[in-house]
């Protein structure tokens, strides 16, 4: 059968991760990984909690050489983890923080004997390419998580592609990530990114300012900084000093010109970005000050029917259909015209209108009710989302607080108007434009909000 | 470590951060009708983890002081009005 290492990194010797102790080389991970997968109860899926981005890397690892899958869910809340134990029941979730998963059966993460012996180079774990090695969730248009399955085959080619795409196969670079590893771009860009594009990470997750100054720090150079338009934009805000940064990487959501100006003028790294989603996994990339087009990753391809675009062949699971509007140009580039009008991408978290309109009307006591994306006022900062709602009897905040159990809090409305009557036309469709007048009577003339 | 800040200079500072909090997250509400003791999070205000990194910003410009998650503090000090205003009083008072 097809098999692919685990890792493509030729030397042992070589580091793999940095913690806050120090380096950790490719052959003291492969004993980690031996130790872990020795203990591991092989229960088929693994839902994989780790905080800690080395301890995440080993238990993937672990799971693969016991041949379970990795389930990667895009929240964790009470409700996702109930879903999954109806869908997975034999799924085992493997931690390094008590208070996680409390209701789940979980395998706390072990202290891993240091005396492990370092294995000869080339004993690296070869696992079969068509093994489901994870399960990426995505919130689905419909607010249902999808299953999308991704083969350790295409993951590996994933990593493969991206290094390339972003020149680090001749350079490989220390990854510092902001973002979580579980989630696709984390995974893709910190871990995958590790394991078949010969770099290294740093194992914490800074999130303030100031972490993301002491973890850049922390490892040698080159490094490269994983991040989001609102991590980045908050990060250059603080004004803190920076440690040198070789490359800034952004993805979940398009970056400014003018954010990735300023970001490139302060570190002197070039800003660059990856076009992608979970179903697809990473697409294109771009230097962002170089224009607006993006160039597809190495192996893959986009075909276009009508409006709609289809990402097939390279690393890519099948056909996917993307949510965005795209325009084809020559030579493998593209241009990215925006996301499909009922899909809402906060944050990198989605959704879609209808999902949300269908869980606003199912509130008791709510006669009618639309949500309203107001334009973005700057391409980076985060935009929230408004609702309009006819509710005789109930005030905001109750409703407020009937919404919270249903939908995430990233989505909930701020504000939540209360009107007499929504602007529908006379065949009860809410027009963008009507809709966009009320918002800007009620929320703008009020001085509410964005100033 | 510092000393804990009394009582007084924190009620003391607890509107002016609520007016920070609501300009800053845009929030439907009065910065008066934030309890001191209601928890942000969750049933409380609802604040996610990307209002926490608006919020690091405007304490970190208004008081000089920036926040780090390596403490385990973290889910403390946004645990409530209160427990920020706490919190920033014993920086400030370093």
């Amino acid at each position: 059968m097809n098999a692919v290492p685990l890792l493509a990194h030729g030397d042992s010797a070589a580091v793999f991760a940095w913690r806050p102790d120090g380096p950790v080389t490719v052959g003291a991970y492969l004993a980690d990984v031996r130790a872990l997968a020795a203990r591991l109860p092989a229960t088929g899926y693994l839902l994989n909690l780790c905080h800690d981005r080395y301890r995440f890397a080993v238990g993937f690892a672990a799971g693969l050489l016991r041949g379970m899958t990795s389930l990667q869910p895009s929240s964790q809340s009470p409700e996702t983890f109930r879903r999954l134990q109806d869908d997975y029941p034999d799924l085992i979730a493997l931690c390094d923080n008590p208070a996680d998963a409390p209701d789940l059966p979980r395998f706390a993460f072990p202290g891993l004997d240091d005396a492990a012996e370092t294995p000869a180079a080339g004993d690296i774990p070869l696992i079969p390419a068509d093994h489901p090695a994870a399960i990426l969730f995505t919130s689905g248009s419909t607010g249902l998580p999808q299953a999308q399955v991704k083969t350790w085959g295409k993951l590996a080619l994933n990593g493969r592609a991206e290094a390339i795409a972003l020149g680090l196969d001749a350079r490989p670079q220390v990854l510092v990530g902001t973002v979580p590893v579980q989630h696709s771009y984390g995974f893709e860009s910190t871990f995958l990114l590790a394991l078949h594009g010969g770099c290294a990470f740093w194992s914490g997750k800074p999130f303030y300012p100031q972490d993301i100054a002491g973890a850049l720090a922390a490892v040698p150079q080159p490094r490269l900084l994983v991040t989001t338009p609102f991590h980045l934009s908050a990060l250059l805000a603080s004004g803190i000093d920076l440690p040198a940064i070789d490359i800034l990487l952004s993805a979940t959501a398009p970056l400014s010109t003018a954010l990735a100006a300023e970001a490139e003028a302060r570190t002197g790294a070039p800003m660059l970005e990856i076009y992608g989603s979970t179903e697809s996994g990473q697409l294109a990339s771009r230097r962002t000050t170089d224009g607006a087009a993006w160039t597809l990753l190495p192996g893959v391809r986009l075909e276009q029917t009508g409006d709609e675009t289809t990402a097939c062949a390279g690393h890519v699971e099948g056909r996917i259909a993307l949510s965005d509007v795209i325009e084809l140009l020559p030579d493998n580039r593209f241009l990215l015209h925006g996301r499909h009008a009922d899909l809402v991408n906060i944050a990198g978290k989605r959704t879609s209108l209808a999902y949300l309109n269908h869980q606003l009307g199912a509130v008791p006591g709510v006669v009618d009710g639309a949500f309203f994306l107001p334009d973005e006022e700057g391409p980076d900062g985060i935009t929230r989302l408004t609702a309009f709602v006819v509710a005789p009897g109930l005030s905001a905040r109750q409703i407020t607080v009937a919404l919270r159990q249903r939908i995430e809090a990233i989505f909930l409305p701020r504000p939540l108007l209360l009107v007499d009557k929504l602007p529908r036309n006379s065949t009860g469709k809410l027009p963008r434009s009507d809709l966009q007048a009320l918002y800007a009577t009620k929320v703008e003339g009020a001085g509410h909000g964005r100033g | 470590m510092s000393q804990a800040p009394s009582p007084e200079s924190v009620e003391a500072l607890l509107p002016e951060i609520a007016a920070l909090i609501v300009s800053a997250l845009n929030l439907d509400i009065d910065a008066g009708e934030i309890e001191a003791d209601a928890p942000l999070f969750g049933d409380g205000l609802g604040l996610d983890s990307i209002d926490v990194l608006e919020i690091a910003l405007v304490i970190s410009k208004k008081y000089a002081i920036q926040l780090k998650s390596d403490n385990e503090d973290n889910i403390r000090i946004f645990s409530s009005l209160r427990a920020l205003g706490t919190y920033i009083a014993s920086q400030r008072s370093q």
